[in-house]
């Protein structure tokens, strides 16, 4: 169970994270090392999931911190490529409402 | 007492050098373990070596005398790991008690017992993962006109899950009761905004089940959706609620929705432990769980509630990644 994330610069104020793998208890501190500091000072951050496999309440608990770090900055989350399990995941717990979905590239 | 324990080893080594018997190996293992639990370390042990040899040998070469100078410098390492990991031991026993008293309090959180009421079967189970549970849940007796219930699924698991659930609990208690679900949740979600670490969050379902008119008012904060049976047509119906976690955002307004239960109808209210319980690989999910329901439900509450986990946990081949906690409030057929 492994999880890669490379980072792709668009531009000073818009990042994209390209996330691969599991993102659980275990891997979730790996991807919130590498997504918080972009939060701090970008206007959009772009997370894409495609190629996420599992994500569970650990890995939401990171884009919750995500979101909640960017909106105090008027920034915003946005996922792409959610998978179907992860689209109910995000229906459930009402974040679909609040983060940004767009369909995979 | 190691002038003592030097002896003791000088004697046996003479011995063994003089006879090469068996069983003297095997009182040198057993003394290994004795020194042990003496605490000597390693190097020492090597001392204890050169002197019984010095002293019961003659014509000894030095040069061997000498190499266990050496022996002992490099036992010197192996000491100090032997020191730490006896350290490392009396940490973890520490620990574990603190786990063992936090757990116990823990236990303290949850209600004993399901209440009883003529009028409404209830049966509630809630195994945790590891020691400390995750999921939370509590009934309030409203003078048994209504019964509240709560059921709440903590992020994470173990201690910091723990904490927070103690937070909920303290939080509920503070609430006014009977009170609507909505309210409910939109108070719990102010605290929970205010108290926790931006990526923590708590999902709810809180319901009202009315004894008089047997309807069931809830709402939800993103827990997994509920299910309700009914007896007559022998179907599911998923709670489905629209409400966003707990601890997210402020003001935020919670929808309330009511079934109307006839005799034998079931609310099954469940954390998404049970449901992403892995199965030879795959996850139980919702249809899957609802049959194991559909077989058990005709048994008293507590006992259903019970079966149904028995049955996921074998299923599961006895090994649970999250936290499991199923509720069941049923309308009895002749109530």
């Amino acid at each position: 169970m492994n999880v890669s994330i490379q980072e792709k610069s668009d531009s000073d104020k818009v990042k994209t994270l390209i996330v691969e793998g599991e993102v659980d208890a275990f891997t979730a501190p790996q991807l919130r090392e590498k997504l918080m500091p972009l939060c701090k000072d970008s206007r959009e951050v772009y997370l894409d999931v495609s190629k996420v496999d599992y994500m569970d309440s650990t890995g939401l608990g990171v884009l919750i911190g995500a979101y909640k770090s960017l909106r105090a900055n008027q920034g915003r989350l946005i996922l792409v490529g959610v998978s179907p399990r992860l689209s109910r995941l995000l229906k459930i717990t009402g974040l679909a409402e609040i983060i940004d979905i767009e369909d995979g590239a | 007492m190691k002038e003592k324990l030097r002896q003791e080893y000088a004697e046996l080594l003479t011995s063994y050098l003089r006879e090469k018997r068996e069983d003297q190996l095997y009182a040198a293992q057993q003394m290994s373990k004795w020194m042990l639990e003496q605490k000597i370390p390693p190097e020492e042990m090597v001392s204890y070596h050169v002197a019984a040899m010095k002293e019961e040998l003659e014509n000894v070469p030095q040069a061997v005398l000498d190499s266990f100078d050496f022996l002992i410098e490099m036992m010197i390492g192996y000491g100090i790991a032997y020191r730490e990991h006896e350290n490392l031991l009396h940490r973890q026993k520490e620990l574990e008690y603190e786990i063992e008293v936090a757990v116990g309090m823990q236990q303290t959180l949850l209600p004993d017992e399901p209440p009883t009421h003529s009028g409404i079967d209830v049966g509630v189970i809630s195994v945790p993962a590891h020691r400390m549970s995750g999921d939370y849940y509590n009934f309030e007796d409203h003078g048994g006109r209504t019964i509240g219930v709560a059921l709440s699924d903590i992020i994470g698991k173990g201690i910091p899950a723990a904490l927070c659930m103690s937070m909920i609990k303290y939080a509920m208690d503070q609430l006014e009761y009977p009170s609507d679900p909505s309210e409910i949740l939109r108070r719990l979600n102010t605290v929970v905004e205010r108290n926790v670490d931006p990526s923590m969050f708590i999902t709810m379902v809180y319901g009202v089940y009315d004894i008089e008119h047997h309807r069931f008012r809830y709402a939800a904060a993103g827990h997994e959706p509920g299910l309700f049976y009914q007896e007559k047509e022998g179907r599911f119906e998923d709670l489905i609620t629209r409400g966003l976690v707990l601890g997210v955002s402020r003001d935020i307004c919670y929808e309330e929705y009511s079934v109307d239960l006839e005799p034998g109808d079931a609310i099954i209210l469940f954390s998404d432990g049970v449901t992403e319980c892995r199965i030879d690989g795959q996850f139980l999910g919702r249809e899957r769980f609802k049959e194991i329901v559909q077989k058990h439900l005709h048994l008293p509450a507590q006992e259903a509630a019970e079966k149904i986990y028995q049955e996921i946990y074998e299923k599961a081949n006895y090994e649970l990644k999250d936290d499991q906690t199923i509720i069941i409030l049923r309308r009895p057929t002749d109530a």
